[in-house]
């Protein structure tokens, strides 16, 4: 028998009941929502937490995290004073903003889940859909909730009682091996590929019998904890679809017919109703993303992992003031140097102490400025008859700057426009790997939304620069635009579109060229490259070396 | 809040699968020199969990007590190091984490600012680099690592000694440590410097197979919810290994190395491009402990087929428009060469 799914609300007051029973093998929770009524509602309850808990940013130092020598107190004690780490002490971590969180800091907090250190309570604020928690904390968190669009209406009760009888209860919960072998064919029939998913369905199954008073797992339980770990992580729709896995993050599951058949075959009741269970509570929009057999949303994070500004290397600039918070590296000298006046001064005020007298304002920190990341934007024409042979050869100057972007720090992005018009083929990134498995199949044909393209292009410009990276286009085309930023097919606004949207990128100053692959040069095109002040190069027989050679010297120009 | 008692690694012998990863861990136990493993795939594969099994695994090593680079006798300590005790003790073999963001100070050492702003004493805290001396240094996540610790750690771990030249300190001590990394090759690529310095690379992903799925949770939950009699019964299979390895590491002076086997080394790589010579060297270092781990006597073309795909999959150059991985292409240079005598021996 299948429980029915829960709603919105319900589903929140689960969640907090689990957290309660077993906050740290369950990893935590990656909490989406923003900031609203309930939200509020939501981390008023979370409140009652019997761990201590402790916020943290995603700017957070090493010190603040593992503890180390206190300077501040340390140097007006004049005597050694050390602080304990927020993760030696902390028993919940609620990390805020955290799909702002760096790489670093999720390996980091990831290493210390895995050492069942902690559990981690991660708010995600993030608007869009790029900008969610890093993978690597996602994959360790057990519980997801997303609670955008919830009205403060919905929020009806609180949870209340007492816990202690269902932790009691925990460690003598038996899992019986049937139950855990359908969890772990359930996580593979949905496409998730990490082992840890199933692992933290078996917790969250145990800690839901604990709850119910159940001392062996029972199908209802393993229901909830389906529905509660396994729903966002889905990867495939378990139906026998085409295949489409060829975007997803994960490794794709072996051919999906197979398990399908297997599972007609030997399925027993309970695991099709965990299969069932899952699909009843996969978030909207992902269930309608599967079922089109698109890629997931797993996506994000990947791919910008070198994206960041440093401040440990690059030109010496004038230390300043600051404090030492293990990200920043002292300046002796200048330290002294500001000490020094200050000494006759301290020293009557302080006669026993013969050292030294340096204060916490004294301290000067390094400064180092370093160039960004550059970031190419191909934007390539996927329109007309000659469309497939442009596409490949975009596609391997693509991979030709990738391979040695390494050395010129470049990262790469594709954009097609054809139709109605334009699709952002292959988000930011210096992967190979990635690169390879987004562009291996491209359909084209149709319109030429040129001004589609541009608009698609001067997005992600803008996050990219956002992010601290320098961003430049390469536009390749043989065409005038036909299809205006609406969709009409217009010729005439399509070329008004596109020189507006030029202008806007010039405005921006964002760097781009113009390579036109047409056999004849076609002065639109000419026009073009002047409105975005950029060279115009004609290269009626474009081929990968040839491109990503053109595009490196005009660039480097 | 309930916490069970788990205590101790996940045992290296309980890892389902994984063939290619837990083979290439075992060979570098058996001989350091290999240079160390890198080991790329995707999440929740057990990437981490075989790292660290794998301390458990290594042979202790004799180092004086209270040295901060662990020195094999009282005349190796380095002379900035104050140490009170002349005794040799035995402890296990050091696995130190170098985790991400880690700061230039912390890895190579510096000026210990405690003492020199409590006591006004110049003084030298080693790093990470000290600790992992004559052990293993582990990069989780080792293709995110800001690129100015990659040149550090290239520097050390071409020259094995530490230099640091700061803060008015000038201090050099022994950094001889094998690498062992671990990444996602999504998140972003390894520059092939650092790729060159891993001896042996293995690609890993999540199991396909929905038995060895189940099987991998089963031991997970029994390690997590019934620890001791799981660990009891895991930890002599991980003993009987351990032997095992100090039995090929023994063997491993005493095997023959015959010149047919050196020429098939070299035909291997001249026929797959690798660059330089040190994939000869890392496929012929890597095959002896094969052989000596097996218990052969002579090193062959066998142990150099078995052990080939992960010593040189990370040397080949890269060809961005080629679609085939690279281990493909080593196997396929592996069958044009050996194919026939392979078949014949077995």
């Amino acid at each position: 028998m299948m429980l029915p799914p829960l709603d919105p609300w319900a589903r929140a007051l689960l969640v907090l009941r689990l957290l309660h029973v077993d906050p740290v093998g369950l990893g935590g929770l990656w909490l989406r929502a923003r900031p609203g009524p309930a939200r509020a509602a939501f981390s008023a309850q979370l409140a009652s937490l019997p761990l201590a808990q402790t916020r943290i940013h995603p700017g957070i130092g090493d010190t603040e995290l593992y503890g180390g020598l206190d300077l501040s107190a340390t140097l007006g004690a004049g005597r050694l004073i050390l602080r304990a780490g927020l993760l030696a002490e902390a028993g919940v971590l609620t990390l805020t903003m955290a799909e702002r969180c760096p790489p670093g800091l999720a390996a980091r907090l990831g290493q210390t889940l895995d050492a069942r250190g902690c559990a981690l309570i991660a708010m995600d604020e993030g608007a869009e859909p790029d900008e969610q928690l890093p993978a690597a904390l996602a994959d360790r968190l057990g519980l997801f909730l997303c609670l955008d669009d919830l009205p403060l209406a919905a929020v009806s009760e609180t949870i209340s009682g007492d816990f202690n009888a269902a932790r009691a209860l925990l460690p003598h919960v038996v899992l019986p091996a049937t139950v855990l072998a359908d969890l772990a064919i359930t996580a593979a029939a949905l496409g998730i590929g990490s082992l840890r998913a199933p692992l933290l369905a078996c917790v969250a199954a145990r800690a839901m019998a604990a709850l119910n008073g159940h001392d062996t797992v029972q199908p209802e339980d393993a229901q909830r904890a389906v529905e509660l770990v396994y729903a966002h992580r889905a990867t495939v729709f378990p139906e026998p679809e085409e295949p489409q896995q060829e975007q997803t993050e994960q490794e794709p599951e072996p051919p999906q017919d197979d398990t399908d058949q297997g599972q007609s075959d030997q399925m027993d009741i309970p695991e099709e109703i965990l299969l069932e269970a899952a699909l009843a509570a996969l978030p909207r929009d992902l269930l309608a993303q599967l079922a089109a057999g698109q890629s997931t949303r797993a996506t994000a994070n990947s791919g910008t992992g070198a994206a960041r500004k440093g401040n440990r290397r690059g030109r010496p600039l004038p230390s300043r003031p600051g404090r030492l918070d293990g990200r920043n590296r002292i300046d002796l000298v200048a330290t002294l140097t500001a000490a020094a006046p200050w000494q006759p001064l301290r020293r009557a005020q302080a006669p026993h102490h013969a050292a030294l007298h340096i204060r916490p304002g004294d301290i000067r920190v390094k400064r180092f400025q370093e160039t960004s990341d550059r970031l190419l934007i191909f934007v390539v024409d996927a329109s007309g008859s000659a469309a497939m042979a442009r596409l490949a050869e975009a596609k391997g100057a693509v991979e030709l700057l990738l391979a040695e972007a390494y050395a010129r720090r470049d990262h790469v992005s594709l954009i097609a426009f054809r139709g109605e018009g334009a699709e952002l083929l292959l988000p930011p990134t210096r992967s190979l790997v990635q690169t390879k498995r987004r562009l291996a199949g491209l359909p084209g044909g149709g319109g030429t939304p040129l001004a589609a393209g541009l608009k698609a292009a001067m997005e992600v410009a803008l996050q990219a620069r956002a992010r601290g990276m320098t961003p430049s286009i390469a536009l390749l085309t043989d065409g005038r635009a036909n299809i205006a930023l609406d969709g009409t097919a217009n010729r005439a606004l399509a070329g008004e579109d596109a020189t507006r949207m030029a202008r806007v990128l010039c405005a921006q100053n964002t760097p781009a060229l113009v390579i036109d692959t047409g056999k004849r040069p076609a002065d639109a095109l000419r026009d073009l490259a002047v409105v975005l002040n950029g060279p115009y190069i004609p290269m009626p027989r474009a081929d990968a070396r040839k491109l990503s050679v053109a595009v490196g010297a005009a660039l480097d120009a | 809040m309930t916490q069970h008692i788990v205590s101790g690694a996940f045992p290296f012998s309980a890892i389902v699968g994984q063939d290619e990863m837990k083979q290439a861990m075992i060979l570098t136990a058996i001989d350091p020199g290999i240079g160390g493993v890198l080991v790329f795939g995707d999440r929740g594969t057990g990437k981490s969990t075989a790292v660290r099994a794998l301390a458990a695994l290594l042979p202790p090593i004799q180092a004086v007590e209270g040295c901060p680079v662990n020195s094999a006798s009282p005349e190796q300590c380095p002379d900035w190091a104050e140490i009170g005790s002349k005794n040799v003790i035995s402890r296990p073999t050091p696995v130190i984490d170098l985790p991400l963001g880690v700061t230039e100070d912390r890895v190579v050492g510096a000026l210990d600012i405690e003492r020199a702003l409590t006591r006004g004493e110049k003084a030298f805290e080693p790093g990470l680099l000290a600790r992992a001396n004559r052990g293993y240094l582990y990069i989780d996540e080792v293709n995110l690592l800001e690129d100015h610790i990659v040149d550090l750690l290239l520097d050390v771990a071409q020259s094995g000694e530490n230099v640091v030249e700061r803060e008015g300190l000038s201090i050099r001590h022994p950094a001889r440590f094998v690498l062992v990394g671990s990444g996602n090759p999504e998140e972003g690529e390894l520059r092939p410097q650092l790729l060159d310095r891993f001896g042996l690379s293995v690609e890993v992903t999540s199991p396909k197979d929905i038995d060895a799925r189940v099987e991998v949770i089963k031991r997970r939950d029994a390690y997590e919810n019934d620890n001791g009699p799981f660990m009891q019964h895991w930890r002599l299979q991980d003993s009987a290994l351990r032997q095992r390895i100090v039995a090929a590491k023994q063997a491993l002076p005493l095997l023959k190395t015959p010149d047919s086997t050196l020429r098939d080394c070299a035909e291997l790589c001249v026929a797959l491009g690798a660059d330089g010579l040190r994939g000869e060297l890392t496929l012929l270092r890597a095959a002896r402990a094969q052989a000596a781990f097996d218990g052969d006597a002579v090193v062959s073309r066998v142990h150099l087929a078995a052990v080939a795909p992960m010593a040189l999959r990370h040397r080949l150059r890269r060809d961005p428009l080629d679609e085939a991985g690279s281990a493909t292409r080593v196997a396929r240079a592996v069958d044009d060469l050996f194919g026939p005598q392979r078949a014949a021996a077995e």
